[in-house]
């Protein structure tokens, strides 16, 4: 198996995750395209890791740790949309212009 | 390695039925226009990315992803989507306008060009060494609580801080609900 196929699979993947990020206008979705690049991320990880043959298993314990760090993110994103959403009734991003003049 | 070899070498064929879904899963969950689609996409895209994992003899990891991932991130996903009443079925105000979405293209383009264009200008022909035996479990747990505890504690508080920050966020403040006079 060629390096590249993984890591052309996941610079795909991590594009597409920019795209959702920049296009979607509920949060919600704004962060299941976050979770989308973080996948890529990992997948590029644990790749490397089997290309050098690490012996401590480096990347797929950086993987573990992005996936755990990943939980904590999501966690606490919703949280904070969920707060939003009472305020606002919306959670659409680009209704959230109070920074705006 | 030449195309011969790599047409003829059976995980190569396991990764493109493995990929090219996971492609298709990941470009549904930033297109599709019904949110709850969007995140059975999300399902599929980790699904794949778990297969190859254990493709590529990193079975541990593996199985994080489907226990984390698949089985408890997606479900506060849900919970989240029907939390905020996101509109349930077929919704074209999900995504911007078309203008903002060819802008967006080509920005994910480009990165993609330039990514991948650099990694095959590096990473030619380099081809992973043929697993003899998959990373063990036992080989991780010993690498994690010895060589990298630090992080792994570090992690650990991060954990707790996300659980209480989650808590402290969520739960409505009961001043303020005694002001609003509600009654429980």
């Amino acid at each position: 198996m060629l390096i590249n196929q993984f890591l052309l699979l996941g610079a795909a993947l991590f594009a597409l995750g920019v795209y959702g990020v920049l296009t979607r206008r509920n949060a919600v979705m704004v962060l299941l395209s976050v979770e989308l690049m973080l996948a890529a991320v990992n997948i590029n990880f644990v790749a490397f890791d089997r290309l050098i043959g690490d012996e401590l298993a480096g990347g797929q314990i950086f993987a573990l740790f992005i996936i755990a760090v990943a939980a904590a993110e999501v966690g606490i994103g919703l949280a904070i949309i969920l707060l939003i959403f009472r305020n606002r009734r919306s959670a659409n991003v680009d209704e959230l212009d109070l920074l705006k003049l | 390695m030449d195309v011969g070899d790599w047409v003829s070498t059976p995980q190569n064929w396991v990764f493109l039925v493995i990929a090219l879904p996971m492609l298709f899963a990941g470009f549904k969950v930033v297109q599709t226009s019904n949110v709850v689609h969007a995140v059975l996409y999300l399902v599929g895209t980790l699904g794949g990315s778990a297969a190859l994992f254990i493709l590529l003899g990193a079975e541990f990891v593996a199985w994080t992803v489907v226990l984390v991932y698949i089985g408890a991130v997606i479900v506060l996903f849900l919970f989240g989507i029907m939390i905020t009443r996101a509109p349930l079925g077929f919704d074209v105000t999900l995504s911007h306008p078309v203008r903002i979405r060819v802008a967006a293209a080509v920005v994910a383009f480009v990165l993609f060009a330039l990514v991948g264009g650099a990694m095959l200008a590096e990473f030619e022909n380099q081809t992973i060494p043929e697993a003899a035996d998959a990373t063990r479990t036992v080989e991780i747990g010993l690498s994690i609580f010895d060589r990298f505890v630090i992080p792994f504690e570090v992690v650990s508080v991060v954990l707790l801080a996300a659980l209480i920050g989650g808590i402290v966020l969520a739960r409505r403040d009961p001043a303020e609900e005694e002001e609003a006079g509600v009654v429980r």
